[in-house]
């Protein structure tokens, strides 16, 4: 099933040409007895918002890293537009490519406006200095997550929500064109994971960001994002609109786990209730490779 | 003096840190246990002579090394991700110290007494080992950085423990210069040793500032830094060789001077913020006005009987710093 359907009924994605594109891409962990994933193709077209779904050691993360060129593949090509990653200096990728990572981490207190001036990095001649420009970049950012009051306060500060939006504000100050989010509510509460997600699909809507979520809510990501992608051991599984993606059958064979899914009466989205562990021997690895 | 880094807040903040420099030196130079004095400086005495030829070259060594020391600590600490990280961690002190004993344990320094033999020794030994960690704590082509840490420390002890071993098998009259080097002291060197000594720190300090951009986003961790647009390896690889060859550099001449390294990173993070293209030079101007003081002190506390360096460095520089720490109630770190 790696057959790509429309993010929303009327636009085919595979019309525009790819904005990252993963061709056959292998990689196995450091002292791993066999690769994580083999050969593995994927293409995202601009303005996607797109959602990784699937069980823990699916391979979520891992894909989210070497599309963002953190790590390398161990055999074939990430190419972003018509370039290879792998040939483009880091400071040229950050300009294009910007990551939310699942546990940012600081060891100096620095404060949420020189938080989001890091994001200017990229941008910065040798001397490193920020100029207006800079500031306005990252000014603007700081308003598209609502901390734009917030400027002075030390992040030590913040709470967790407010610091997932100064780590996002960030990545927006690099102007990028593809923005990639490990698992941005993780430890957000109901609220805030909504506010978040607000805010990527404002981005993406309003300004044309295409957006990679990885996550473990179902739900909110199949409300989300126009595309999901379902990964299985290395694999993709699915990989379609949330409607096709998220049918009980799959989560079944996917997570083990016995699911209703409903269609939200106001978006028809797919939402999932979780019954139970999968009846029978469920497990994928009992089984085999899904297919 | 906080708040984003502008280029005005960069050249006020290095500009009043050297005017307390040359404040601190010329004190330093006034005083001491001659009663010379700059009053007497023009009135051809001996004055003049005890403060260009004595005091100022002592100060001035003095300096560089806590400016070296000042500056590699905030490079370790910000690389390392570790706030305990200093000069000496990754075995610098170790590998000098080592080196400078072998040398003179083994009769080479007696048998070419002009030769700066033990210098040259102290700093290969430093260098050396700086490579062997870097060595063997990357694997697969990356460097770990805790790995580095606790290779560095294990690394360290080896040396220390190397150390003693010759001290028990050679006999210690021929030890005795290398156990005063040892403590950490700011000999009396002339200026064709200051002078390469000074512009070898100044440019190591400059690149440090340099990199500082890299640094603030490699303290916010290796893939942060990576995504932002720092090309981790090569940054950690130049940082920690500049960082290294300064701190070698001093170390050869003073010998271990410990404490520097460590808190001086932490005073000028707390006086200017945690912004490294600031804090790097910041480091290095409160390092050099630090240990200026601490060797006048030295100097002057208990004259004519000197103290050395290093009891001043901690006695005063501990207590100093825990008030300061205190009194901005831990807003410096984030965990």
């Amino acid at each position: 099933m790696t057959t790509h359907a429309a993010a929303e009924p009327g636009a085919p994605l595979t019309a525009a040409a790819p904005l990252l594109e993963a061709r056959g891409v292998s990689f196995r962990h450091h002292g791993a007895r066999v690769p994580l994933f083999d050969r593995l193709s994927l293409r995202l077209a601009p303005g996607e918002f797109a959602g990784i779904l699937g069980p823990n050691g699916s391979g979520k993360t891992t894909l989210l890293r070497l599309l963002a060129g953190l790590l390398r593949p161990d055999s074939g090509q990430v190419i972003l537009e018509d370039a290879e990653l792998e040939a483009l200096s880091p400071r040229l990728r950050a300009r294009s490519i910007a990551v939310v990572l699942q546990e940012p981490s600081l060891l100096f207190n620095f404060s949420v406006l020189e938080i989001a001036l890091m994001g200017r990095a990229p941008h910065l001649g040798l001397w490193g200095l920020e100029g207006a420009g800079d500031f306005t970049a990252a000014r603007r950012a700081l308003a598209e997550v609502d901390l734009a009051g917030c400027e002075d306060r030390p992040v030590q500060e913040l709470s967790s929500g407010e610091r997932q939006r100064v780590f996002l504000a960030r990545a927006l100050a690099q102007e990028p064109r593809l923005l990639l989010l490990d698992e941005p509510t993780a430890f957000l509460d109901l609220r805030h994971a909504l506010g978040l997600y607000e805010i990527l699909r404002r981005l993406n809507r309003e300004r044309g960001l295409t957006v990679v979520t990885v996550s473990h809510d179902l739900s909110l990501a199949a409300r989300y994002a126009g595309r999901l992608i379902l990964l299985n051991r290395g694999r993709i599984a699915a990989d379609g609109a949330p409607g096709e993606v998220v049918t009980p059958a799959r989560l079944r064979d996917v997570y083990g786990a016995e699911t209703d899914v409903f269609l939200d009466p106001t978006t028809g989205t797919p939402v999932v209730i979780a019954r139970g562990p999968a009846l029978g021997p469920a497990d994928g690895a009992e089984r085999g490779p899904a297919a | 003096m906080k708040g984003p880094l502008t280029a005005r807040r960069l050249i006020l903040s290095l500009l009043l840190l050297g005017l307390a420099l040359v404040v601190t030196l010329a004190i330093g130079a006034g005083i001491g246990s001659s009663k010379a004095g700059w009053g007497d400086f023009f009135g051809g005495g001996e004055a003049a002579v005890t403060i260009l030829r004595l005091r100022l070259p002592r100060l001035l060594l003095a300096a560089i090394a806590g400016a070296a020391l000042g500056a590699a600590g905030a490079v370790f600490q910000a690389v390392l991700r570790n706030p305990l990280a200093d000069p000496y961690i990754l075995g610098v002190s170790g590998g000098a110290a080592l080196g400078a004993f072998a040398v003179t344990a083994a009769g080479l320094t007696a048998m070419a007494p002009l030769l700066p033999i033990r210098q040259a020794a102290a700093f290969a030994g430093a260098i050396l080992t700086v490579l062997f960690i870097f060595l063997l704590s990357s694997v697969g082509g990356r460097v770990a950085s805790y790995p580095m840490l606790l290779i560095g420390v294990v690394t360290n002890t080896v040396y220390l423990a190397v150390i003693l071993f010759i001290q028990t098998l050679v006999e210690l009259t021929r030890l005795h210069g290398l156990r005063i080097w040892m403590i950490g002291s700011i000999p009396i060197e002339g200026y064709d040793v200051l002078t390469p000594l000074a512009a070898l720190t100044a440019a190591g300090v400059v690149a440090i500032g340099v990199f500082g951009r890299d640094l603030n986003l490699l303290s916010a961790g290796e893939d942060a830094a990576r995504s932002l647009g720092v090309g981790v390896e090569r940054s950690r690889m130049v940082l920690v060789a500049v960082a290294s060859l300064v701190t070698a550099a001093a170390v050869a001449v003073t010998g271990p001077i410990g404490f520097v390294g460590l808190i001086v990173p932490h005073v000028a993070r707390i006086l200017f913020g945690p912004d490294h293209r600031l804090l790097g030079p910041a480091a290095a101007l409160c390092g050099a006005i630090f240990l200026a003081a601490a060797d006048t002190l030295a100097r002057t506390a208990i004259a004519p009987t000197e103290l050395p360096v290093g009891v001043v460095t901690a006695m005063a520089g501990g207590p100093f710093f825990l008030w300061l720490y205190r009194r901005q109630r831990g807003r410096t770190y984030f965990e």
